[in-house]
Protein backbone atom coordinates (compact mmCIF):
# COMPACT_ATOMS: atom_id res chain seq x y z
CA UNK A 1 0.00 0.00 0.00
CA UNK A 2 2.07 3.52 -1.43
CA UNK A 3 1.37 6.78 -0.01
CA UNK A 4 0.31 7.96 -3.35
CA UNK A 5 -3.16 6.27 -4.16
CA UNK A 6 -4.30 6.77 -0.66
CA UNK A 7 -3.86 10.55 -1.41
CA UNK A 8 -5.69 10.47 -5.06
CA UNK A 9 -8.66 8.13 -3.01
CA UNK A 10 -8.67 11.32 -0.63
CA UNK A 11 -8.12 13.76 -3.45
CA UNK A 12 -11.10 12.09 -5.55
CA UNK A 13 -13.43 12.00 -2.53
CA UNK A 14 -13.06 15.45 -1.61
CA UNK A 15 -13.89 16.42 -4.80
CA UNK A 16 -16.75 14.18 -5.27
CA UNK A 17 -17.70 16.72 -2.05
CA UNK A 18 -17.10 19.83 -3.65
CA UNK A 19 -19.46 17.92 -6.67
CA UNK A 20 -21.98 17.22 -4.63
CA UNK A 21 -22.19 21.51 -3.49
CA UNK A 22 -22.18 22.04 -7.35
CA UNK A 23 -25.24 19.75 -7.66
CA UNK A 24 -26.94 22.10 -5.17
CA UNK A 25 -25.40 25.33 -6.86
CA UNK A 26 -26.82 24.29 -9.77
CA UNK A 27 -29.88 25.96 -11.17
CA UNK A 28 -30.20 24.47 -15.13
CA UNK A 29 -30.78 20.99 -15.93
CA UNK A 30 -28.04 20.04 -18.65
CA UNK A 31 -25.24 21.82 -15.93
CA UNK A 32 -27.07 19.41 -13.33
CA UNK A 33 -26.63 16.41 -15.77
CA UNK A 34 -23.05 17.35 -16.69
CA UNK A 35 -22.44 17.66 -12.68
CA UNK A 36 -23.85 14.20 -12.22
CA UNK A 37 -21.82 12.36 -14.51
CA UNK A 38 -18.54 14.22 -13.48
CA UNK A 39 -19.65 13.32 -9.57
CA UNK A 40 -19.75 9.41 -10.96
CA UNK A 41 -16.14 9.96 -13.28
CA UNK A 42 -14.80 10.97 -9.91
CA UNK A 43 -16.31 8.17 -8.30
CA UNK A 44 -15.08 5.51 -10.80
CA UNK A 45 -11.59 7.06 -9.73
CA UNK A 46 -11.72 6.58 -6.52
CA UNK A 47 -13.01 3.31 -6.53
CA UNK A 48 -9.78 2.55 -8.53
CA UNK A 49 -7.18 4.15 -6.34
CA UNK A 50 -8.93 1.70 -3.55
CA UNK A 51 -8.86 -1.10 -5.37
CA UNK A 52 -5.08 -0.52 -5.79
CA UNK A 53 -4.72 1.05 -2.32
CA UNK A 54 -6.05 -2.16 -1.34
CA UNK A 55 -4.89 -5.00 -3.88
CA UNK A 56 -8.48 -5.65 -4.17
CA UNK A 57 -8.80 -6.28 -8.23
CA UNK A 58 -12.78 -6.86 -8.50
CA UNK A 59 -12.87 -3.38 -6.89
CA UNK A 60 -11.71 -2.14 -10.82
CA UNK A 61 -15.00 -4.05 -11.47
CA UNK A 62 -16.96 -1.88 -9.90
CA UNK A 63 -15.05 1.63 -10.90
CA UNK A 64 -15.77 0.34 -14.72
CA UNK A 65 -19.34 -0.27 -13.68
CA UNK A 66 -19.32 3.63 -12.36
CA UNK A 67 -17.58 5.35 -15.25
CA UNK A 68 -19.74 3.45 -18.07
CA UNK A 69 -23.43 3.17 -15.91
CA UNK A 70 -23.29 6.37 -13.93
CA UNK A 71 -20.92 8.42 -16.30
CA UNK A 72 -21.99 7.89 -19.32
CA UNK A 73 -24.47 5.59 -20.11
CA UNK A 74 -27.14 7.38 -17.44
CA UNK A 75 -26.69 10.85 -18.02
CA UNK A 76 -26.73 10.44 -21.72
CA UNK A 77 -30.05 9.37 -21.18
CA UNK A 78 -30.89 11.98 -19.21
CA UNK A 79 -29.94 14.28 -21.43
CA UNK A 80 -32.39 12.65 -23.88
CA UNK A 81 -35.33 12.48 -21.15
CA UNK A 82 -34.62 16.60 -20.28
CA UNK A 83 -34.55 16.98 -24.64
CA UNK A 84 -37.68 15.20 -24.92
CA UNK A 85 -39.57 16.28 -22.08
CA UNK A 86 -38.52 19.91 -23.29
CA UNK A 87 -37.61 20.77 -19.58
CA UNK A 88 -34.28 22.23 -20.68
CA UNK A 89 -34.88 25.67 -18.80
CA UNK A 90 -34.52 26.97 -15.72
CA UNK A 91 -35.08 24.60 -12.36
CA UNK A 92 -37.31 26.63 -9.86
CA UNK A 93 -35.87 26.10 -6.59
CA UNK A 94 -37.86 25.83 -2.94
CA UNK A 95 -35.66 27.53 -0.80
CA UNK A 96 -32.89 29.96 -2.50
CA UNK A 97 -29.05 28.73 -3.36
CA UNK A 98 -27.79 30.55 -0.70
CA UNK A 99 -29.32 29.24 1.82
CA UNK A 100 -29.47 25.64 0.56
CA UNK A 101 -25.77 25.96 0.48
CA UNK A 102 -25.53 26.76 4.35
CA UNK A 103 -27.92 23.90 4.71
CA UNK A 104 -25.22 22.26 2.88
CA UNK A 105 -22.42 23.02 4.88
CA UNK A 106 -24.26 22.32 7.96
CA UNK A 107 -25.23 18.75 6.81
CA UNK A 108 -21.23 18.42 5.95
CA UNK A 109 -20.06 19.50 9.53
CA UNK A 110 -22.99 17.42 10.98
CA UNK A 111 -21.50 14.01 8.65
CA UNK A 112 -18.08 14.93 9.78
CA UNK A 113 -18.68 15.15 13.47
CA UNK A 114 -20.99 12.09 13.42
CA UNK A 115 -18.26 10.05 11.63
CA UNK A 116 -15.21 10.80 13.64
CA UNK A 117 -16.00 9.80 16.90
CA UNK A 118 -17.49 6.51 15.99
CA UNK A 119 -14.41 5.87 13.99
CA UNK A 120 -11.61 5.72 16.17
CA UNK A 121 -10.23 2.56 15.90
CA UNK A 122 -10.69 2.62 11.69
CA UNK A 123 -8.14 3.69 9.01
CA UNK A 124 -7.62 7.04 8.63
CA UNK A 125 -8.30 6.84 4.95
CA UNK A 126 -11.53 4.82 5.85
CA UNK A 127 -12.63 7.50 8.23
CA UNK A 128 -12.24 10.02 5.62
CA UNK A 129 -14.16 8.26 2.97
CA UNK A 130 -16.85 7.31 5.38
CA UNK A 131 -17.40 11.41 6.43
CA UNK A 132 -16.87 12.23 2.88
CA UNK A 133 -19.40 9.36 2.12
CA UNK A 134 -22.03 10.25 4.84
CA UNK A 135 -21.63 13.87 3.84
CA UNK A 136 -22.19 13.44 -0.31
CA UNK A 137 -25.55 11.24 0.98
CA UNK A 138 -26.66 13.90 3.07
CA UNK A 139 -26.26 16.64 -0.32
CA UNK A 140 -28.08 14.28 -2.34
CA UNK A 141 -30.77 14.13 0.04
CA UNK A 142 -30.98 17.54 0.64
CA UNK A 143 -30.90 18.13 -3.83
CA UNK A 144 -34.01 15.81 -3.66
CA UNK A 145 -36.08 18.32 -0.91
CA UNK A 146 -34.72 21.73 -2.51
CA UNK A 147 -35.60 21.07 -5.95
CA UNK A 148 -39.57 20.58 -7.10
CA UNK A 149 -38.39 19.50 -10.44
CA UNK A 150 -38.86 15.43 -10.77
CA UNK A 151 -35.54 15.35 -13.03
CA UNK A 152 -32.99 17.41 -10.71
CA UNK A 153 -34.53 14.82 -7.99
CA UNK A 154 -34.14 11.65 -9.50
CA UNK A 155 -30.11 13.34 -9.97
CA UNK A 156 -30.16 14.01 -5.97
CA UNK A 157 -31.24 10.12 -6.06
CA UNK A 158 -28.34 9.03 -8.13
CA UNK A 159 -25.63 11.56 -6.42
CA UNK A 160 -26.96 9.61 -2.93
CA UNK A 161 -26.38 6.53 -4.48
CA UNK A 162 -22.84 7.74 -5.47
CA UNK A 163 -21.81 7.97 -1.87
CA UNK A 164 -23.38 4.92 -0.55
CA UNK A 165 -20.90 3.05 -3.13
CA UNK A 166 -17.97 5.44 -1.83
CA UNK A 167 -18.78 4.37 1.60
CA UNK A 168 -19.32 0.56 0.85
CA UNK A 169 -15.55 0.61 -1.26
CA UNK A 170 -14.11 2.53 1.22
CA UNK A 171 -14.50 -0.65 3.91
CA UNK A 172 -12.50 -3.72 2.75
CA UNK A 173 -14.17 -6.72 1.27
CA UNK A 174 -17.45 -5.70 -0.25
CA UNK A 175 -18.14 -8.79 -2.05
CA UNK A 176 -18.79 -8.13 -6.13
CA UNK A 177 -22.38 -9.66 -5.86
CA UNK A 178 -23.09 -6.49 -3.82
CA UNK A 179 -21.58 -4.21 -5.59
CA UNK A 180 -23.22 -6.00 -9.28
CA UNK A 181 -27.21 -6.55 -7.52
CA UNK A 182 -26.86 -2.29 -6.44
CA UNK A 183 -25.72 -1.02 -9.81
CA UNK A 184 -28.32 -3.45 -11.81
CA UNK A 185 -31.09 -1.82 -8.99
CA UNK A 186 -30.16 1.29 -9.59
CA UNK A 187 -30.19 1.07 -13.27
CA UNK A 188 -33.65 -0.82 -12.51
CA UNK A 189 -34.52 2.55 -10.80
CA UNK A 190 -33.75 4.54 -12.93
CA UNK A 191 -35.52 3.05 -16.22
CA UNK A 192 -38.85 3.08 -13.50
CA UNK A 193 -38.40 6.63 -12.93
CA UNK A 194 -37.40 7.64 -16.21
CA UNK A 195 -41.30 5.96 -17.06
CA UNK A 196 -42.71 7.43 -14.40
CA UNK A 197 -41.38 10.74 -15.28
CA UNK A 198 -43.42 10.85 -18.61
CA UNK A 199 -46.35 9.38 -16.77
CA UNK A 200 -46.06 12.33 -14.55
CA UNK A 201 -45.71 14.47 -17.49
CA UNK A 202 -48.81 13.06 -19.69
CA UNK A 203 -51.09 13.41 -16.81
CA UNK A 204 -50.22 17.07 -15.74
CA UNK A 205 -48.25 18.16 -18.56
CA UNK A 206 -45.31 19.44 -16.17
CA UNK A 207 -42.55 17.77 -14.04
CA UNK A 208 -43.07 19.91 -11.25
CA UNK A 209 -44.09 17.61 -8.18
CA UNK A 210 -46.17 20.07 -6.48
CA UNK A 211 -48.49 19.47 -9.00
CA UNK A 212 -49.22 15.74 -7.21
CA UNK A 213 -49.65 17.30 -4.03
CA UNK A 214 -52.36 19.10 -5.67
CA UNK A 215 -53.73 16.17 -7.35
CA UNK A 216 -54.09 14.72 -3.73
CA UNK A 217 -55.71 17.52 -2.25
CA UNK A 218 -52.63 18.21 -0.42
CA UNK A 219 -52.50 22.11 -1.31
CA UNK A 220 -54.56 24.54 -1.79
CA UNK B 1 19.64 44.41 13.84
CA UNK B 2 18.84 45.32 10.63
CA UNK B 3 21.69 45.55 8.38
CA UNK B 4 22.26 47.63 5.62
CA UNK B 5 21.34 44.58 3.34
CA UNK B 6 18.06 44.13 5.21
CA UNK B 7 17.02 47.60 4.37
CA UNK B 8 18.43 47.41 0.56
CA UNK B 9 16.50 44.29 0.01
CA UNK B 10 13.39 45.44 1.46
CA UNK B 11 13.71 48.60 -0.69
CA UNK B 12 14.29 47.26 -3.73
CA UNK B 13 11.27 45.10 -2.83
CA UNK B 14 9.02 48.25 -2.43
CA UNK B 15 9.95 49.98 -5.65
CA UNK B 16 9.87 46.69 -7.72
CA UNK B 17 5.90 46.21 -6.49
CA UNK B 18 5.70 49.49 -7.53
CA UNK B 19 7.46 49.43 -10.55
CA UNK B 20 6.11 46.17 -11.85
CA UNK B 21 2.76 46.71 -11.10
CA UNK B 22 1.71 48.78 -14.36
CA UNK B 23 3.06 46.35 -16.52
CA UNK B 24 1.58 43.12 -15.09
CA UNK B 25 -1.74 45.44 -15.72
CA UNK B 26 -0.11 46.25 -19.18
CA UNK B 27 -0.17 42.14 -19.52
CA UNK B 28 -2.95 41.29 -18.75
CA UNK B 29 -4.61 43.06 -20.95
CA UNK B 30 -2.27 42.22 -23.65
CA UNK B 31 -3.15 38.67 -23.13
CA UNK B 32 -7.01 39.48 -23.44
CA UNK B 33 -6.46 41.32 -27.00
CA UNK B 34 -4.25 38.10 -27.35
CA UNK B 35 -7.29 35.88 -27.12
CA UNK B 36 -10.00 38.41 -29.15
CA UNK B 37 -7.39 38.46 -32.00
CA UNK B 38 -6.64 42.02 -31.15
CA UNK B 39 -3.40 43.33 -31.46
CA UNK B 40 -3.86 45.30 -28.04
CA UNK B 41 -2.17 48.18 -26.49
CA UNK B 42 1.68 48.44 -25.96
CA UNK B 43 2.54 46.66 -22.42
CA UNK B 44 4.10 50.45 -21.42
CA UNK B 45 0.38 51.91 -21.90
CA UNK B 46 -0.26 51.40 -18.05
CA UNK B 47 2.98 53.86 -17.55
CA UNK B 48 1.93 55.93 -20.00
CA UNK B 49 -1.75 56.37 -18.78
CA UNK B 50 -0.24 56.83 -15.20
CA UNK B 51 2.52 59.95 -16.54
CA UNK B 52 -0.92 61.34 -18.32
CA UNK B 53 -2.35 61.46 -15.36
CA UNK B 54 -0.06 63.01 -13.09
CA UNK B 55 0.43 65.77 -15.47
CA UNK B 56 -3.05 66.61 -15.77
CA UNK B 57 -4.84 69.16 -13.27
CA UNK B 58 -6.71 67.54 -10.08
CA UNK B 59 -10.48 68.79 -10.29
CA UNK B 60 -12.59 68.07 -7.61
CA UNK B 61 -16.34 68.75 -6.56
CA UNK B 62 -17.01 72.39 -5.17
CA UNK B 63 -18.43 70.42 -1.72
CA UNK B 64 -15.31 67.91 -1.82
CA UNK B 65 -14.46 67.65 1.61
CA UNK B 66 -11.05 67.01 2.93
CA UNK B 67 -11.86 63.18 2.86
CA UNK B 68 -11.88 63.17 -1.29
CA UNK B 69 -8.60 64.78 -1.26
CA UNK B 70 -6.74 62.32 1.27
CA UNK B 71 -8.62 58.75 0.32
CA UNK B 72 -6.26 58.05 -2.88
CA UNK B 73 -3.13 58.51 -0.82
CA UNK B 74 -4.84 56.25 2.31
CA UNK B 75 -6.15 54.21 -0.63
CA UNK B 76 -2.41 53.75 -2.05
CA UNK B 77 -0.09 53.73 0.50
CA UNK B 78 -2.65 51.15 2.52
CA UNK B 79 -1.73 49.11 -0.72
CA UNK B 80 1.75 49.60 -0.91
CA UNK B 81 2.74 48.41 2.95
CA UNK B 82 0.36 45.19 2.31
CA UNK B 83 2.23 44.89 -0.99
CA UNK B 84 5.83 45.20 1.07
CA UNK B 85 4.52 42.74 3.50
CA UNK B 86 3.82 39.98 1.23
CA UNK B 87 6.86 37.94 0.34
CA UNK B 88 7.61 37.83 -3.21
CA UNK B 89 11.24 37.25 -3.60
CA UNK B 90 12.74 36.42 -0.48
CA UNK B 91 11.30 35.78 2.59
CA UNK B 92 12.33 37.00 5.89
CA UNK B 93 12.76 40.65 4.90
CA UNK B 94 12.62 43.51 7.25
CA UNK B 95 9.37 44.12 7.92
CA UNK B 96 8.15 40.85 7.50
CA UNK B 97 8.00 39.78 11.34
CA UNK B 98 4.65 42.00 11.04
CA UNK B 99 3.33 40.31 7.76
CA UNK B 100 0.45 38.35 9.47
CA UNK B 101 -2.43 37.10 7.22
CA UNK B 102 -4.84 38.91 9.35
CA UNK B 103 -3.15 42.13 9.18
CA UNK B 104 -2.97 42.09 5.08
CA UNK B 105 -6.51 41.68 5.53
CA UNK B 106 -6.98 44.40 7.44
CA UNK B 107 -4.72 46.64 5.05
CA UNK B 108 -6.83 46.07 2.29
CA UNK B 109 -10.01 46.27 4.07
CA UNK B 110 -8.64 49.53 5.20
CA UNK B 111 -7.54 51.13 1.50
CA UNK B 112 -11.88 49.85 0.50
CA UNK B 113 -12.93 51.83 3.67
CA UNK B 114 -11.24 55.11 2.31
CA UNK B 115 -12.28 54.45 -1.40
CA UNK B 116 -15.85 53.49 -0.32
CA UNK B 117 -15.81 57.01 1.87
CA UNK B 118 -14.40 58.84 -0.79
CA UNK B 119 -16.90 57.21 -2.94
CA UNK B 120 -20.16 58.99 -1.11
CA UNK B 121 -18.14 62.32 0.32
CA UNK B 122 -19.48 64.26 -2.66
CA UNK B 123 -23.06 63.00 -2.41
CA UNK B 124 -23.60 61.69 -6.02
CA UNK B 125 -25.66 59.02 -6.47
CA UNK B 126 -22.74 57.11 -9.04
CA UNK B 127 -20.49 57.23 -5.89
CA UNK B 128 -23.09 56.07 -3.49
CA UNK B 129 -24.37 53.34 -5.36
CA UNK B 130 -20.37 51.72 -5.96
CA UNK B 131 -19.52 52.19 -2.07
CA UNK B 132 -22.64 50.01 -1.32
CA UNK B 133 -21.80 47.69 -4.17
CA UNK B 134 -18.71 47.56 -2.93
CA UNK B 135 -19.48 46.83 0.71
CA UNK B 136 -21.63 44.29 -0.09
CA UNK B 137 -19.07 42.64 -1.80
CA UNK B 138 -16.55 43.06 0.69
CA UNK B 139 -18.60 41.94 3.32
CA UNK B 140 -18.96 38.44 1.50
CA UNK B 141 -15.42 38.29 0.59
CA UNK B 142 -14.16 38.89 3.96
CA UNK B 143 -15.20 35.92 5.54
CA UNK B 144 -14.03 33.85 2.82
CA UNK B 145 -10.85 35.04 2.98
CA UNK B 146 -10.73 34.31 7.04
CA UNK B 147 -11.91 31.05 6.60
CA UNK B 148 -8.64 30.47 3.78
CA UNK B 149 -6.82 32.37 6.39
CA UNK B 150 -7.33 29.89 9.12
CA UNK B 151 -7.09 26.99 7.03
CA UNK B 152 -3.58 28.07 6.40
CA UNK B 153 -2.83 29.18 10.11
CA UNK B 154 -3.96 25.58 11.03
CA UNK B 155 -1.84 24.16 8.49
CA UNK B 156 1.66 26.47 9.56
CA UNK B 157 0.81 26.70 13.33
CA UNK B 158 0.86 30.51 12.23
CA UNK B 159 -0.68 33.02 10.41
CA UNK B 160 2.39 34.75 9.88
CA UNK B 161 3.52 34.66 6.34
CA UNK B 162 7.31 34.36 6.47
CA UNK B 163 6.57 31.38 8.77
CA UNK B 164 4.04 29.86 6.53
CA UNK B 165 6.30 30.06 3.37
CA UNK B 166 8.95 28.50 5.61
CA UNK B 167 6.62 25.54 6.10
CA UNK B 168 5.50 25.31 2.35
CA UNK B 169 8.95 25.68 1.53
CA UNK B 170 10.10 22.44 3.98
CA UNK B 171 7.53 20.66 2.38
CA UNK B 172 5.48 20.12 5.66
CA UNK B 173 2.29 19.83 3.66
CA UNK B 174 1.96 17.74 0.74
CA UNK B 175 -0.86 17.34 -1.47
CA UNK B 176 -3.64 18.32 0.68
CA UNK B 177 -7.28 18.48 -1.04
CA UNK B 178 -8.19 21.09 1.70
CA UNK B 179 -5.11 22.98 0.61
CA UNK B 180 -6.89 23.00 -3.18
CA UNK B 181 -10.33 24.21 -1.88
CA UNK B 182 -8.42 27.03 -0.16
CA UNK B 183 -6.75 28.05 -3.33
CA UNK B 184 -10.42 27.80 -5.71
CA UNK B 185 -11.78 29.99 -2.58
CA UNK B 186 -8.64 32.87 -2.40
CA UNK B 187 -8.62 32.46 -6.43
CA UNK B 188 -12.76 33.77 -6.12
CA UNK B 189 -11.38 36.07 -3.53
CA UNK B 190 -8.62 38.04 -5.38
CA UNK B 191 -10.88 38.16 -8.40
CA UNK B 192 -13.43 39.74 -6.55
CA UNK B 193 -11.18 41.91 -4.55
CA UNK B 194 -9.67 43.57 -7.55
CA UNK B 195 -13.01 43.82 -9.13
CA UNK B 196 -11.80 41.55 -11.99
CA UNK B 197 -14.46 40.16 -14.84
CA UNK B 198 -17.19 37.94 -13.52
CA UNK B 199 -17.60 40.05 -10.49
CA UNK B 200 -16.51 43.48 -12.23
CA UNK B 201 -15.32 45.29 -15.24
CA UNK B 202 -12.70 47.09 -14.96
CA UNK B 203 -12.44 48.41 -18.46
CA UNK B 204 -15.82 49.92 -18.14
CA UNK B 205 -16.93 53.51 -17.83
CA UNK B 206 -20.45 52.98 -19.25
CA UNK B 207 -22.44 50.20 -17.18
CA UNK B 208 -24.50 50.35 -14.71
CA UNK B 209 -23.48 47.39 -13.10
CA UNK B 210 -19.84 48.81 -12.09
CA UNK B 211 -18.60 49.20 -8.62
CA UNK B 212 -15.14 50.18 -8.63
CA UNK B 213 -15.36 52.19 -11.33
CA UNK B 214 -18.39 54.09 -9.81
CA UNK B 215 -16.46 54.74 -6.81
CA UNK B 216 -14.05 56.81 -8.31
CA UNK B 217 -16.10 58.59 -10.54
CA UNK B 218 -15.31 62.11 -9.30
CA UNK B 219 -11.62 61.42 -9.79
CA UNK B 220 -9.06 63.31 -11.71
CA UNK B 221 -5.66 64.28 -12.09
CA UNK B 222 -3.06 62.75 -9.88
CA UNK B 223 -5.70 61.66 -7.56
CA UNK B 224 -7.26 59.41 -10.01
CA UNK B 225 -3.34 58.24 -11.02
CA UNK B 226 -3.17 57.46 -7.51
CA UNK B 227 -6.02 55.38 -7.44
CA UNK B 228 -5.06 53.57 -10.61
CA UNK B 229 -1.80 52.69 -9.11
CA UNK B 230 -3.59 51.38 -6.16
CA UNK B 231 -5.55 48.85 -8.12
CA UNK B 232 -2.13 47.84 -9.93
CA UNK B 233 -0.67 47.40 -6.89
CA UNK B 234 -3.35 45.60 -5.28
CA UNK B 235 -3.70 42.89 -8.20
CA UNK B 236 0.42 42.40 -7.99
CA UNK B 237 0.01 42.07 -4.22
CA UNK B 238 -2.98 39.53 -4.33
CA UNK B 239 -1.24 37.51 -7.14
CA UNK B 240 1.99 37.50 -5.10
CA UNK B 241 -0.44 36.25 -2.05
CA UNK B 242 -1.44 33.36 -4.09
CA UNK B 243 2.37 32.82 -4.74
CA UNK B 244 3.67 32.93 -1.95
CA UNK B 245 1.20 30.70 0.17
CA UNK B 246 0.71 28.19 -2.56
CA UNK B 247 3.52 28.01 -4.75
CA UNK B 248 6.48 29.74 -2.50
CA UNK B 249 9.46 27.45 -4.95
CA UNK B 250 12.58 29.21 -5.59
CA UNK B 251 12.19 31.73 -2.95
CA UNK B 252 14.74 32.88 -1.31
CA UNK B 253 15.09 32.24 2.52
CA UNK B 254 16.13 35.73 3.10
CA UNK B 255 18.52 38.36 2.57
CA UNK B 256 21.64 37.27 3.80
CA UNK B 257 20.83 34.24 1.45
CA UNK B 258 23.29 35.56 -1.25
CA UNK B 259 23.12 37.05 -4.81
CA UNK B 260 23.09 34.16 -6.13
CA UNK B 261 19.79 32.81 -4.00
CA UNK B 262 18.07 36.53 -4.71
CA UNK B 263 18.00 36.15 -8.46
CA UNK B 264 16.64 33.01 -8.71
CA UNK B 265 14.21 34.67 -6.01
CA UNK B 266 13.33 36.78 -8.21
CA UNK B 267 13.42 35.23 -11.54
CA UNK B 268 10.99 32.84 -9.99
CA UNK B 269 8.92 35.49 -8.83
CA UNK B 270 8.48 37.12 -12.36
CA UNK B 271 7.79 33.72 -13.67
CA UNK B 272 5.19 33.10 -11.35
CA UNK B 273 3.85 36.50 -11.59
CA UNK B 274 3.42 36.42 -15.95
CA UNK B 275 2.24 32.72 -15.17
CA UNK B 276 -0.87 34.29 -12.91
CA UNK B 277 -1.81 37.27 -14.88
CA UNK B 278 -1.69 35.02 -18.37
CA UNK B 279 -4.30 32.52 -16.27
CA UNK B 280 -6.15 35.74 -14.86
CA UNK B 281 -6.40 37.24 -18.81
CA UNK B 282 -7.57 34.26 -20.26
CA UNK B 283 -10.00 33.17 -17.32
CA UNK B 284 -11.82 36.87 -17.82
CA UNK B 285 -11.43 36.21 -21.92
CA UNK B 286 -13.54 33.22 -21.78
CA UNK B 287 -16.64 34.50 -18.98
CA UNK B 288 -18.83 36.80 -19.25
CA UNK B 289 -19.82 39.58 -16.76
CA UNK B 290 -22.23 38.43 -13.47
CA UNK B 291 -25.07 40.39 -12.85
CA UNK B 292 -24.53 42.02 -9.66
CA UNK B 293 -27.20 40.56 -8.05
CA UNK B 294 -25.53 36.62 -8.92
CA UNK B 295 -22.12 37.96 -7.50
CA UNK B 296 -23.59 37.13 -3.60
CA UNK B 297 -23.84 33.53 -4.75
CA UNK B 298 -20.62 33.36 -6.17
CA UNK B 299 -18.99 34.58 -3.19
CA UNK B 300 -21.13 32.42 -1.02
CA UNK B 301 -19.28 29.67 -2.82
CA UNK B 302 -16.31 30.96 -2.10
CA UNK B 303 -16.97 31.26 1.24
CA UNK B 304 -18.37 27.61 1.31
CA UNK B 305 -14.83 25.99 0.21
CA UNK B 306 -13.15 28.00 2.53
CA UNK B 307 -15.74 26.22 4.89
CA UNK B 308 -14.98 23.09 3.59
CA UNK B 309 -11.20 23.22 3.79
CA UNK B 310 -11.46 23.81 7.29
CA UNK B 311 -13.93 20.86 8.44
CA UNK B 312 -11.76 18.44 5.71
CA UNK B 313 -8.89 19.78 7.91
CA UNK B 314 -10.31 18.27 10.75
CA UNK B 315 -11.51 15.14 9.17
CA UNK B 316 -8.15 14.12 8.35
CA UNK B 317 -6.70 15.58 11.72
CA UNK B 318 -9.13 14.15 13.76
CA UNK B 319 -10.85 15.82 16.05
Amino acid sequence: MSGIDIELARLMATLMLVVSFMLLYQDRLAGLINAYALQSGLLALAVAAQAHAQEAPHLYVTALLALVVKGLAIPLALHRIVLRLGVHREIEKVIGVGTTMLFGLAVTMLAVLVVLPVTETAAALTREDLGFALAIVLLGLLTMISRRNAVSQVIGFMSLENGLILAATGARGMPLVVEVSVAFSILIAFIVVGIFLFRIRERFDSVDVHALDRFRGELP
Amino acid sequence: MAGLIDIFAQGLEMLLVVGLAPLLVGWVRKVKAHVFRRRGPSLLQPYRDLLRLFSKDALLAENASWISRTAPYVVFAAVWVAAALIPTFAAGLVFHWAADLIAIVGLFGLARFALAVAGMDVGTSFGGIGSSREMLLASLAEPAMLMVVFTISLFAGSSQLASIVDFVLAGGIGIRPSLGLALVAVAIVAIAENARIPVDNPATHLELTMVHEAMVFEYSGRHLAMIEAAAAVKLLAWLSLIAAIFLPFGMAPGPHSGFGAMAVGLLAWLAKLAVLATLLGLFEASIAKMRVFRVPEFLGGAFALGVLATVLLFVSRGL
